[in-house]
């Protein structure tokens, strides 16, 4: 029996529609096997990359992952760790050892290093069971977040905000000289020299956020910024 | 017998009451949908994944859906005094049961999904209208589901099985007969279904027959709601 797809990729798929019939093509995330069809299992883009077909979600919380690189906020401190809230169902737990590569001693006041109320950017390192997450704050682009602006947004729009590439952000970042940094759970830090200029991108993740779905859009944000500069 | 049969307003006997459903009502919460069949209408939002309270409620193997379902004091014509009740809590557990079929929650360990679900407007059929709006909303949300749970009430009056009753039709003859009905028309299966009165075999094999093409219609409407939100043409190739 030959394969074929049954959808238009990058068109809105809803759950229950069948993706493809045969077995040449694998289910990824967001579909699931029904007999020799693949049927959507939630409201999104259809997109296929070689034989997997997978379902780019359009809204939903964010669910923890290893290995995201995510912004958390301190909102508690623990004897030899912090506990931060990363916009999942749990906090998220940072132990002493993976906090900073300097050894920070048994009596040190843990609130000179992460405060609470702070943001830090942080991988997650495990996960049991959705409930007890581990993350590090060691490692390449890790650290606490300073002076800036922070805005959260819907997680599922994250690779958007950035790209392909990181196309989309470098366009936000070139065209208003802001840095910027994108957590997985849809946080998004901004920090310029004018809040103006800070304003603007907020606006532009905002547009993004409320145009994820069309095609083009790089484009289109990167006039948007010319226009109101 | 059953050709003859003329009903209040003028419908088909295998004619559901017109539908229109609309996602991202309640801005505020991660998914919701509105659901209105005829003069019956559901909210429907959800709010989660989320931390189970109280925490000894919490499954360490899968998520909980949890459904609240009431009626709105001013969506009948005799005011409901708020508050749960003993035909609101039978609701919610009949909600929840008709869509955790369609749900895999094993994926979200310790955590809740909770469903909230109010009628504004209540003539017959609430608690199919509520379980299109709930499925409605838990898709809005991103929760992963097998296919749109919808349903749909056959009713028999005056010995015809119809489709989709409404209150004045519900109140008629002296019997009147009630088969909700919630399935996957997809996937084939049955999630609710729940018998009030009296039929016979046949008469339930009818029924049957027409609440299938009822979901089917009224899943229409509610895949139609997507792509009328997200301003597509839908993924369907040709």
């Amino acid at each position: 029996m030959t394969s074929k797809l049954l959808f238009k990729e990058m068109g809105l798929v809803i759950p229950g529609q069948e993706l493809a019939a045969g077995m040449d093509y694998l289910p990824g995330v967001g579909t699931l096997r029904s007999g020799d069809n693949i049927v959507s299992t939630s409201v999104g883009l259809g997109d296929v990359n070689g034989k997997v077909i997978r379902v780019i979600p359009l809204k939903g919380k964010y669910i923890p992952k290893v290995g995201d690189t995510v912004i958390g906020k301190v909102s508690d401190i623990l004897i030899s760790g912090w506990r931060l809230n990363i916009g999942w169902a749990f906090l998220a737990g940072l132990r002493l050892a993976e906090a900073s590569r300097d050894y920070i001693p048994n009596d040190a006041d843990l609130s000179r290093y992460f405060n609470v109320g702070e943001y830090v950017v942080c991988k997650i390192t495990k996960i049991s069971g959705t409930k007890f997450i581990d993350v590090t704050a060691k490692g390449p682009g890790l650290r606490k977040l300073g002076k800036g602006r922070v805005i959260s947004c819907q997680s599922t729009k994250v690779p958007r905000i950035i790209g392909k590439q990181g196309s989309m952000i470098s366009t936000i970042k070139e065209a208003t000289g802001c840095n910027i940094t994108v957590g997985q759970n849809g946080i998004v830090w901004i920090s310029g020299e004018d809040s103006k200029m800070e304003f603007l991108v907020e606006k532009a993740i905002r547009k993004i956020e409320n145009e994820s779905h069309k095609s083009g859009l790089t484009e289109t944000i990167g006039q948007f910024l010319e226009e109101n500069k | 017998m059953a050709k003859k049969f003329q009903r209040n307003d003028k419908r088909k006997i295998d004619e559901i009451r017109p539908m229109e459903a609309k996602v991202g009502v309640v801005p505020s919460a991660e998914g919701s949908a509105m659901f209105k069949m005829g003069k019956t209408i559901a909210i429907a939002a959800v709010r989660g994944p989320r931390q189970v309270v109280p925490a000894h409620k919490q499954k360490s193997d899968r998520g909980l859906l949890r459904c609240t379902y009431d009626l709105m004091s001013f969506s009948v014509n005799d005011r409901k005094r708020p508050g749960p009740s003993r035909r609101s809590s039978e609701i919610s557990m009949v909600i929840e049961n008709s869509l955790l079929p369609a749900m895999d929650l094993s994926k979200l360990p310790y955590t809740s999904v909770d469903l909230y679900v109010y009628i504004t407007q209540a003539d017959a059929g609430t608690r199919c209208v509520g379980i299109n709006a709930a499925s409605l909303a838990l898709a809005d949300a991103g929760i992963p589901m097998k296919e749109l749970v919808s349903a749909v009430a056959v009713g028999k009056v005056d010995g015809n099985v119809i489709l989709d009753l409404d209150k004045f039709e519900e109140d008629q003859g002296e019997f009147p007969t009630d088969i909700p009905i919630a399935m996957m028309p997809k996937v084939g299966k049955i999630t609710l279904l729940q018998l009030d009165g009296k039929v016979s075999q046949k008469e339930l094999d009818e029924a049957m027959k027409l609440a299938e093409k009822g979901c089917k219609d009224a899943q229409e409407v509610m895949e139609e709601a997507f792509r009328v939100k997200y301003d597509l043409d839908g993924g369907k190739k040709e």
